[in-house]
């Protein structure tokens, strides 16, 4: 999911990298804080970790394979503020000296894959183990699976969002496309993450306790000011959408003003027929897929979960 | 044991290699800026970069086959993106242009990496007044990557010696395993680094 150079137009880059910025700011700023000394050292070696395990394929089918991207397993593992510091550094590397990822892209990809999947893999975690008070290795994993799915899914709306907005494609093309692909690459994130958080378990219980935070992190200072920041840059890169949205005649007048506008400028544009006549019903279908989706993940989360748990009750 | 996609420095002496890291590092951010504002279809500009990015690659004397070898593979997720607007209808071309574009921008990556340092670029991130916690992790990092790449492909070669099953499922699991084992040895390992760095004079 890194982006290259020359998909994201100027504004989105900026804007991304404003709100990356700020958001790693105060990331640091909590790290600097509540982190231990002794800690300091371990990021750097969790990071090579994340880095390393990223490098570790698993095959899937007809000679395909897949690998970890590692955003929510380093968010269960070290806590929210590290995750992000741990995921930036690993990004910024990629993206410096092994050229993946573009430079003016790195705002957006940080912001996806570094403040966005961490925080919510964190929250959805931590919020799963809340509603239910018995903490089974059973729900765990089935918190676990559930955080690292909703990360990767995440992050490629976003990452859709952002291509969008700077006119690589038309958002009910491109979100419909990207996410429709991720939600099943992020089943396999669930199910290796999930295996991997099992074998911790089975080593180290100590390791994966409910709270286990690095940091030492206020939890909800924490979730008020990245979820602030995130939901910024939703109001952002939808409202463009949004407003264009229907109300008769007035949108369509609009919309061809935008086409006709759009294609003298960049000599190009989609079809104005086919993406006012497909608006609405486009929009319900996503919204009715996106759903029948994550209502799969989730029973699939359930059940492999179960699976995952009985098969460590019955090995010693 | 490294794979290629750990091995971008490429170990020559030449102009490019010499040139202060910052300075490569600003010329390729504006060069990546000028390429995306090439406007769509013009292909005279792409034809111009093309021919000075070729003649620095020459002048260099870097190893063209392994940069052509990550480009390509730096290149899927670029292409499954530039084909989006095709299936909006857009013509081939653009789809070509786009393809083209983007190569170049990331050619002008490549060029960065494989000619600097990383110890280079942290010192300019370090000027550039980054927090220190983040230089401290990128520095830590890249000195234990390649050590844990290692580790990691000598814990699967001791797992492939010990199993003979060949089924996805298996595999999976024994994945999970040796990264569940890689992460525990790489906790330890910093409890050691951690030591180490103490009983030097390190300070936060």
């Amino acid at each position: 999911m890194h982006i290259p150079d020359g998909f994201l137009s100027a504004p989105v880059a900026i804007t991304t990298a404003i709100l990356t910025l700020g958001s790693l700011a105060y990331a640091v700023h909590d790290i600097k804080k509540n982190l231990t000394e002794n800690k300091v050292p371990f990021l750097g070696l969790a990071a090579a970790f994340i880095f390393a395990a990223q490098m570790l394929n698993f095959p899937v089918a007809a000679g395909t394979s897949g690998h970890l991207v590692g955003a929510a397993l380093a968010a269960i593992l070290l806590g929210p503020s590290a995750a992000m510091l741990v995921m930036s550094a690993v990004l910024i590397l990629q993206c410096l000296m092994f050229a993946d990822g573009g430079i003016t892209a790195l705002g957006g990809n940080l912001f996806n894959l570094a403040v966005i999947a961490p925080f919510i893999s964190y929250y959805t975690y931590q919020f799963i183990l809340k509603l239910s008070r018995s903490h089974t290795v059973f729900t765990q994993l089935f918190a676990v699976m559930c955080a690292s799915w909703l990360s990767v899914v995440t992050a490629s709306i976003f990452c859709a969002l952002e291509l969008a907005a700077s006119n690589v494609a038309s958002f009910t093309l491109v979100l419909p496309a990207m996410t429709s692909v991720h939600m099943v690459i992020a089943l396999g994130e669930a199910a290796i993450t999930a295996f991997v958080v099992l074998n911790i378990i089975k080593i180290r219980p100590d390791l994966i306790k409910q709270d286990n935070n690095t940091s030492g992190t206020s939890s909800i200072k924490h979730f008020l000011i990245v979820g602030l920041i995130i939901s910024l840059a939703l109001a952002i890169f939808v409202s463009p959408f949004a407003s264009e949205h229907p109300d008769g005649l007035e949108f369509v007048a609009e919309h061809m003003g935008f086409i006709s506008n759009a294609y003298t400028v960049f000599n190009h544009a989609p079809f104005p027929d086919y993406s006012m006549m497909g608006m609405e019903s486009t929009t319900i279908s996503i919204v009715i897929v996106g759903l029948c989706g994550t209502l799969a993940a989730f029973i699939f989360s359930w059940f492999f979960a179960q699976w995952l748990s009985r098969a460590k009750n019955n090995t010693p | 044991m490294t794979t290629p996609l750990l091995h971008s420095y490429q170990n020559i002496d030449s102009w490019l290699h010499r040139l202060p890291a910052y300075i490569k590092l600003v010329s390729a951010v504006t060069a990546i800026i000028a390429i995306t504002m090439i406007p769509k279809g013009q292909w005279l500009g792409i034809c111009i970069a093309l021919f000075i990015g070729s003649c620095i690659v020459i002048s260099a004397k870097l190893q063209y086959r392994a940069l052509l070898k990550r480009l390509l593979l730096l290149e899927l997720f670029a292409i499954g993106i530039a084909l989006l607007p095709l299936l909006q209808g857009q013509g081939i071309e653009f789809f070509l242009f786009n393809v083209v574009r983007i190569s170049l921008c990331i050619l002008c990556m490549l060029l960065v990496s494989s000619t600097t340092r990383f110890t280079d670029i942290l010192s300019v991130l370090w000027r550039l007044h980054l927090p220190s916690i983040l230089i401290t992790t990128l520095a830590l990092m890249y000195r234990y990557l390649f050590l844990l790449h290692e580790e990691l492909s000598t814990l699967q070669k001791a797992r492939n010696s010990r199993t003979f099953s060949t089924q996805k499922k298996m595999i999976w699991h024994l994945n999970a395993t040796i990264l569940a084992q890689l992460f525990i040895r790489t906790l330890e390992r910093a409890e050691r680094i951690y030591g180490a760095m103490k009983s030097r004079g390190w300070k936060n």
